[in-house]
């Protein structure tokens, strides 16, 4: 059994090397850990809508060609978005990686185990998608291969990166969608002069 | 057949209205908007495993600059209501194009129980109403849905009635095996 990583330094060491990638986090400890390695014009955070990160990964994948997008999310969201793999896999999004930070439990409600606490492989479930590269991340001394495949590597991509669940200190980033909306949009060179 | 006309008016308005992403889970109804679509070399046309993921689709796409729209049968709408809360709270503009199915000379008793929904469940849900019943309202009433849509960042749907796209008779054997429309 290896040592499970730290949650809230893999996202600081991923964001750290943001760049121009767009950076969307699933709903829940995900969203907490991206706002705690500080906030940003190019993060958008669900506190909702579980099931959709990957798929609105996907939408501003094939808007915007030109940039690297991120999704973060948790092991219960990527479960209840699965369908997405195969949209994601479909469609070829060179541009989009999947970051499922997997602490096999349903965090925010009482740490119930989820599937993959039972062994349900989601790398290999993209990898099977058609996924052209999949990782399960589960030593510190991956970590920087992790990031490249995540920031560099032709897509789509998912690593899913086994966390431990020490709690960690509650972060909250921006809970209104609209200013968000609006400010990654204006980064994105839309939405120029807000009404 | 002129069942299918309408989603030739549908098409143009799509183009007219700079729509760049047609995401559905097909229907006998749509079998032609999503064939136009394909032809068009400035729609890109996404086939979703679930309706639930158009709604996240539309509103990642729209975060890019990518205005786009959701087509589904009416059984779908059940799958994606929640997805309809992203929408809402971020003010995402959301087009949905659903083919009804239930309500005209249905075969399928399946069918029913959430035809008989969608109105009900999309209008809880704060989505706006459009009925498309006539082939020669098609581009007027697209017309309305995408510019209040896209204009006013609001979510619309259109229910193509299904007078309109026709019911799909089933056949055990023979000929006309499997019936498609």
């Amino acid at each position: 059994m290896s040592a499970d990583l730290d949650r809230r330094e893999l996202v600081a060491r991923l964001v750290a090397r943001r760049g121009a990638a767009l950076f969307l986090a699933g709903l829940g400890s995900p969203a907490w850990d991206l706002a705690a390695a500080g906030d940003h014009p190019q993060h958008f955070y669900l506190w909702g809508g579980m099931g959709g990160a990957f798929a609105m990964g996907l939408g501003l994948a094939l808007a915007r060609p030109d940039r690297r997008v991120v999704v973060l999310t948790g092991d219960g969201e990527a479960l209840m978005g699965l369908a997405s793999l195969a949209t994601i896999a479909t469609q070829r999004a060179a541009n989009l990686a999947l970051l499922v930070l997997d602490n096999a439990a349903y965090g925010e409600t009482g740490g119930q185990p989820t599937a993959t606490a039972a062994g349900v492989d989601l790398a290999e479930m993209a990898r099977s998608a058609g996924f052209p590269a999949t990782f399960r991340l589960e030593r510190p001394e991956a970590i920087d291969a992790a990031l490249t495949l995540l920031l560099d590597r032709p897509g789509p991509v998912l690593v899913q990166a086994r966390v431990d669940r020490r709690p960690q200190p509650l972060v909250l980033p921006p809970k209104d969608a609209v200013l968000q909306k609006l400010r990654l949009r204006t980064a994105l060179g839309l939405d120029r002069s807000p009404p | 057949m002129s069942a299918s006309d309408w989603s030739e008016a549908a098409h143009a308005a799509l183009a007219r209205a700079g729509v760049g992403l047609l995401a559905h889970v097909p229907d006998a109804g749509l079998a032609r908007l999503i064939e136009r679509c394909t032809a068009d070399p400035a729609i890109r046309v996404v086939g979703l495993a679930d309706e639930r993921e158009g709604p996240a689709l539309l509103a990642g796409a729209w975060l890019g600059g990518t205005r786009g729209v959701l087509a589904c049968q009416s059984s779908g709408v059940g799958n994606l209501v929640n997805m309809l809360g992203l929408a809402a709270v971020g003010r995402f503009p959301l087009v949905l194009i659903v083919t009804m199915r239930g309500e005209w000379g249905e075969e399928n008793p399946w069918q029913v129980p959430m035809g008989r929904a969608v109105p009900t469940v999309l209008d809880a849900m704060g989505v706006r109403l459009f009925s498309l019943e006539r082939t020669e309202e098609a581009g007027a009433v697209l017309d309305g849905a995408l510019g209040l849509a896209f204009g006013s960042e609001q979510m619309v749907a259109v229910l193509v009635r299904q007078r309109l796209s026709g019911a799909k008779r089933f056949r055990v054997s023979g000929a006309g095996s499997g019936g498609s429309r």
